[in-house]
């Protein structure tokens, strides 16, 4: 057993660059990035789940890919650039994925959502044009208790063609 | 499920790595991707006084492709290797194993060589390792050494790993060329650990309606206490790709293995279910010749 | 024209918060809070030798450490027996601590104050706590043997037995040209809502006011409980739940023992304390449901009539019965469904077991019921050579049957009164969706492929809505905002949009201006809770009740305005006009004001009201004996019974030949829940309700050994489906409207959930050629029951 006096926690300055902005708190290292983003920086948006990385909800985008912030300390997440749920937009100005939830009535008690909202952002940018069972695919890493993934399936679909949307209006413009 | 306090060690460079490694030693543990030491720690199950995270050290992140094998460094991301074009097109197996371990987000994250070096005997690429002939590149305080991925794994979650030593890279062996690969697993989950599946690998001579199986050769996941290769070649080889007979393979796969009952799964259960699997790769690899043929490319 | 809200697929007010991070859950307030961690029983059955807490004290950071010896008054007493029954013959409850004994892993033991959770768990960690261990009883089997008992004052381990008999089964039987037994079971699974439990509580030293924010499913509840625990004044304390991550039944229980100790420590630390619940906490120490062992035994007649219906079940309550025997109620009464038995005797059993006590789970009973019943009608039509929708057609209450009364008591202690529903004209459509009689041709195509396909079916019928009562508030103000409260709580059912939809419509004003606060005790005092699917029911109709107050007022008042009759004004877009001239009217916001004699000129409204100001009878107080200032309303709804929907459910799939894994192929739905509010949400409810049907089906078990050890409590072992493994699903819906409320409304909440086990297990059966009588079904058991029938067909021949 771990002698607790002997590692008495020492704390360590953590600066992260989160939805593009730095932030620095002092923490202990065992901080995870999950409890960081929502205590230190209270961008609660960012659910935590299971804290072993089977459900998904904690997930956020590192340098722009979906990772797990409860498998992660914040100490290891410095130098990256994250991307939490509040960076893909606001309820005035919802992201394409933010926007294809609420059309398909894709999420029920909300608290997965902000995970499968990140996952989605990512895999789009991969697969513009997903076809259903891709959607299903790509979903398939995050659990959700409430929807029965079928509106969040089609809701993978649909913000793929909002971002296309939007991307043909900024064009014309 | 908060992980108890560890001091954090950063090194920068290999030997520092090395040196704070040799320092803990026992005390400590090597955090890579941490998406399996990660969930030991916040449930408490494991709590090293010291981690020494690799993750910044210089020179770990890179895939090397060569004549003879795909080395791939400490901190490369699972995700990383699978969208290697080069790597995939000198050794498919590694996308094709890749692609079953977990989910995206933890590959994006989990190291390939953490996951070898973790030596979870339902991990997917230690069993890629021992069927490629890999060769573990461990480093420590006594210097580097290299071991045979048959010789790395000592039981469930154990290798002849010193305490001290880390692992720097692993190096697959590029298989014959015209080897065909795949790997196949059943979970009860998508992105589950399997309740078996194995990597394949098998040569096959000869061409269109007169093409025979030469070799084959497997590796097991989830059914066996550690990754071994099956050589099923005896209950293979001269089957004709047109019509083979696979009817000795099930005998030969069932005798050599043994796995464990768990909740998911009776241990005949698996058993059988490994020996179908083998079967059922065996037909795709030689009716199939996408995506298959690694090595000439 | 306003359009109808009403009936429409209208999009959920609540999401554009939800969806961009802007959702406020527990573990998302109280950042300043101290926080808790447990130490928790390692053992099933054991009794408590010797608490050291001297190594948690060094702990830099730590606030507290308490053990049941620490609690005072009624907060060390035994937890409430929150529902008692006739039927409970030894109902016990634990402590909010344990005090003597534990029984079961993950029973709270002493309670970690710390400046962080890491810090709690730091502190917990270096607890010592000495058991002495004793047997455990683990497994219904096992506990109904008795050898070992649970709790020493609870004899057989009984907790509750309990016999309904309608007509004489016993003649029945005897008479039967055939008969049947069937020996069932059904594991354990539980609600595992994303978010588990979570407790913030709030003391206000200063005004002696205790604030609590629960992750549950009835603040009305919590607020009682809490009250009457830390004896305070019902005035002084004061719930709210905030966004909650999901609930299924489990935040219903209530209260939690977390649930009393955390507003006592924020007393007694003058500080506030929070707990927010982690995954493991919640696997061995929040609820279960599901265990049961049945037996039926069945007379019927050459054509499948049923003569008899004779069901003895026993069920697994857990350690402790807090809830009382709701769940073994709804299965002794809702396992009837559509059918009628003629003759019908349930005798059940509810155990004690030494693992995490049993409480609703979405369906609550009824998938247990639905099994027995189902399982029956298949074996049935087997015995028979009949078709299996033939023998349950033959059953079927007739429409024009209705109200049946099924001769029972249910949950709620009123008669089991069926108030609706089309039974065939449901499965007529249930047989055209899924293509029931083109499916022989199918089977022979997948058979000739060397593929194995079998079909199911399953029928239900769902009490929904039960009382007491729910509240509406109504609440216009001056600037036209709507403000609209009820007590029960909301976990993802949209009740902030149809609430509004309901509101909008019966008002007359933009559903933009309409605003919904749910479980709030601030603002509707009054509340039962959400469970029964009961929320659109019980709340829907009293939110209309309360908005038809609220125009009858507002028409009174206009109409004196303006001077005409309150027969000839409509309200509109929160205008009110004289039908037929537009151009007389008033906004509602002015009636607002004018409903108000205080009339400062705050804002506009006001302003606009003056005009209409007018002389007024100085013999007259500005406000009448009868009247109230404000324009808002209040009403309650109180049934005299539940309202009953049904479904029907069927499903394809596939079993491989040779590994056993099962596959669904199609899943079809008919559901007929009265009146719909908003069918997108009401598909929605289905999706999800069927997703944890098919979780409880083929995925989800507690997997308890022999000395009472959870060996899956993780995400990782405990195998919710991703979206991997839910099937597409279709669905149509059929609408017998509810006679029993003015809006029409049954529940749907619970529904989908219901009968998927039976289907599933029907649908496998009819793929394999033999019985499937223990449900959950794995790809392991499916080919361990393969060599176990062809080893007794190898002996047979």
């Amino acid at each position: 057993m771990t002698d607790l006096d002997q590692t008495a926690p020492a704390t360590v300055d953590v600066t992260l660059r989160v939805n593009g902005v730095e932030h620095t708190r002092t923490v202990e290292p065992r901080r995870l990035l999950s409890d960081f983003l929502r205590h230190d920086l209270r961008l609660t948006g960012t659910h935590v789940g299971c804290e072993h990385g089977v459900c998904g909800a904690c997930t956020v985008l590192v340098d722009g890919d979906p990772m797990r912030s409860c498998l992660m300390f914040a100490v290891s997440a410095q130098e990256h650039e994250i991307t939490t749920v509040e960076g893909l937009g606001t309820q005035d100005s919802m992201g394409p994925v933010q926007q294809a939830f609420v059309e398909c009535h894709g999420l029920q008690c909300g608290f997965c959502t902000p995970g499968f909202v990140t996952t989605i952002t990512a895999f789009i940018a991969e697969n513009p044009d997903p076809t259903i069972d891709e959607a299903r695919e790509a979903v398939s890493g995050n659990l959700c208790r409430c929807t029965g993934y079928q509106n969040i399936c089609k809701a993978v679909v649909r913000a793929a063609e909002i971002t296309r949307e939007r991307a043909d209006e900024d064009g014309a413009r | 499920m908060k992980p108890a306090p560890f001091v954090h060690h950063s090194p920068r460079a290999l030997d520092e790595a090395v040196a704070v490694l040799a320092e803990v030693g026992h005390d400590g543990k090597v955090l890579a991707g941490g998406q399996s030491l990660i969930p030991v720690l916040n449930m408490r199950l494991a709590q090293p006084a010291h981690l020494v995270d690799i993750n910044r050290v210089a020179g770990l992140d890179t895939v090397t492709v060569t004549d003879t094998h795909v080395r791939v460094g400490a901190i490369v991301r699972h995700a990383q290797l699978e969208k290697h074009d080069e790597a995939y097109a000198v050794l498919p197996l590694l996308r094709q194993a890749l692609r079953n371990v977990a989910h995206p987000a933890i590959r994006n994250r989990g190291t390939t060589v953490g996951s070898i070096a973790h030596a979870d005997a339902a991990g997917e690429m230690p069993s890629v390792a021992v069927v490629t002939d890999a060769v573990i590149e461990a480093v420590g305080p006594r210097g580097r050494r290299e071991i045979a991925a048959g010789e790395f794994f000592e039981g469930p979650l154990q290798t002849v790993l010193e305490a001290d030593e880390l692992v720097e890279a692993v190096r697959f062996g590029r298989l014959a060329p015209g080897t065909r690969t795949t790997f196949v697993e059943s979970a009860r989950r998508h992105g589950d650990y399997a309740l078996a599946g194995l990597g394949l690998a098998v040569d096959v001579e000869g061409a269109g309606a007169d093409a025979v199986v030469r070799s084959a050769r497997a590796s097991y996941v989830s059914v066996t206490d550690i990754p071994v290769v099956v050589d099923l070649t005896d209950a293979v080889a001269g089957q004709p790709v047109s019509s083979p007979d696979w009817s000795a393979v099930e005998d030969l796969v069932q005798a050599a293995i043994a796995p464990e009952a768990d909740i998911h799964a009776s241990s005949d259960y698996r058993r059988a279910l490994a020996a179908e699997l083998t079967r059922r790769a065996l037909t795709s690899l030689t009716t199939e010749t996408i995506e298959s043929t690694g090595g000439a490319a | 024209m306003t359009t109808r809200q009403f009936g429409s697929p209208v999009l959920r007010k609540e999401d554009p918060r939800l969806v961009t991070g802007n959702g406020r859950y527990l573990d998302d307030l109280g950042h300043t809070a101290y926080e808790v961690a447990f130490v928790r029983s390692p053992h099933a059955h054991a009794r408590i030798v010797d608490i050291d807490v001297d190594g948690a004290l060094e702990v830099d950071g730590v606030v507290a450490v308490f053990t049941h010896e620490d609690l005072d008054g009624p907060a060390a007493d035994r937890l409430p027996l929150l529902i008692p029954h006739p039927s409970i013959v030894a109902g016990r409850t634990g402590h909010a601590l344990a005090k003597e004994d534990v029984n079961h892993v993950g029973e709270a033991v002493v309670m970690v104050v710390a400046r962080d959770r890491y810090l709690a768990e730091d502190a917990a960690q270096r607890i010592v706590v000495t058991y002495e261990p004793l047997r455990p009883v683990v497994g219904i089997a096992t506990s109904r043997d008795g050898d070992d008992l649970v709790h020493d004052d609870a004899p057989g381990n009984v907790a509750a037995h309990l016999l309904q008999e309608v007509g004489n089964v016993e003649v029945a039987m005897a008479t039967a040209p055939h008969t049947l037994t069937l020996d069932l079971e059904i594991e354990r699974s539980a609600c595992m809502p994303m978010e588990g439990k979570g407790v913030l509580a709030h003391w206000d030293s200063d005004e002696q006011r205790m604030r609590i924010h629960s992750s549950t499913q009835t603040s009305t509840g919590v607020r009682a409980a809490v009250a009457a625990k830390l004896q305070l004044p019902l005035a002084q304390v004061e719930c709210i739940a905030p966004d909650v991550g999901g609930g299924f039944g489990v935040k219903i229980m209530h209260p939690w023992p977390e649930e009393v100790l955390i507003p006592w420590a924020a007393r007694r630390l003058d500080h506030d304390v929070k707990w927010t619940e982690d995954r493991r906490e919640h696997f061995t120490s929040s609820a279960h449901e599901r265990g049961q062992l049945q037996q039926v035994t069945v007379g019927f007649d050459d054509d499948g009539r049923l003569l008899a219906l004779d069901v003895r079940f026993w069920h697994d309550n857990g350690a402790y019965l807090p809830y009382g025997v709701i769940v073994p109620i709804i299965t002794a009464t809702q396992l009837l469904g559509p059918y009628k038995p003629q003759n019908y005797r349930v005798e059940f059993w509810s155990l004690y077991t030494n693992t995490v006590l049993v409480t609703p789970y979405r369906g609550a009973g009824r998938p247990q019921g639905c099994f027995a019943m189902e399982r029956t009608m298949d074996a049935i039509a087997a015995e028979l050579g009949l078709d299996r929708t033939e023998v349950r057609s033959r059953n079927f209450i007739q429409p024009e049957e209705m109200p049946y009364d099924q001769g029972l008591l249910f949950q709620d202690g009123r008669p089991l009164k069926y108030d609706s529903g089309d039974f065939p004209a449901s499965l007529a459509k249930l047989k055209a969706l899924v293509g029931w009689d083109d499916f022989t041709a199918y089977r022979e195509q997948a058979e000739a492929e060397g593929r194995k396909v079998g079909l199911g079916i399953g029928c239900y019928v769902e009490g929904t809505g039960v009382g007491p009562y729910e509240g509406g508030h109504v609440h216009v103000e001056t600037s036209g905002r709507v403000n609209v409260a009820t007590g029960l709580t909301t976990q993802g059912q949209g009740h902030q949009t149809i609430l509004a939809q309901i509101v909008a419509d019966e008002l007359g004003v933009s559903i933009e201006d309409v605003y919904v606060t749910t479980g709030d005790t601030r603002r509707m005092p009054y509340a039962v809770g959400t469970f029964a699917s009961r929320g659109a029911v019980m709340s829907g109709n009293a939110v209309a009740l309360a908005a038809r107050a609220v125009r009858a007022k507002a028409l009174r008042i206009a109409a004196d305005a303006l001077e005409v009759s309150e027969a000839d004004l409509q309200i509109e877009e929160g205008t009110i006009s004289v039908k037929g001239a537009p151009h007389a009217s008033i906004a509602l916001s002015t009636v607002a004001v004018m409903s108000n004699p205080l009339r400062y000129a705050f804002d506009e409204s006001a302003k606009a009201a003056t005009q209409f100001a007018g002389a007024f009878d100085p013999d007259k107080p500005p406000v009448a004996d009868e009247d109230e200032p404000g324009l808002e309303g209040k009403d309650f709804y109180s049934p005299t019974q539940a309202t009953f929907a049904n479904g029907m459910h069927a499903a394809i799939v596939e079993t491989d030949p040779v590994t056993a894994e099962i596959r669904i192929l199609r899943y079809c739905v008919i559901h007929d829940c009265g009146t719909v509010v908003n069918p997108m949400i009401v598909e929605g409810q289905v999706h999800g309700g069927v997703a944890q049907g098919v979780g409880g089906a083929l995925y989800e078990r507690m997997a308890y050994d022999e000395t009472g050890q959870l060996l899956n409590a993780s995400f990782m072992d405990f195998l919710i489906p991703y979206a991997s493994e839910v099937p597409h699903i279709e669905t149509d819906h059929l609408e017998t409207p509810s006679p029993l409320n003015p809006l029409g409304i049954k529940g749907a909440g619970e529904a989908g959930t219901i009968p998927v086990s039976a289907v599933i297990a029907s649908a496998i059966e009819d793929a394999e050629g033999f019985p499937i009588r223990s449900m959950p079904i794995s790809p392991t058991e499916l080919w361990d029951l393969r060599r176990q029938h062809a080893r007794t067909n190898q002996e047979t021949a």
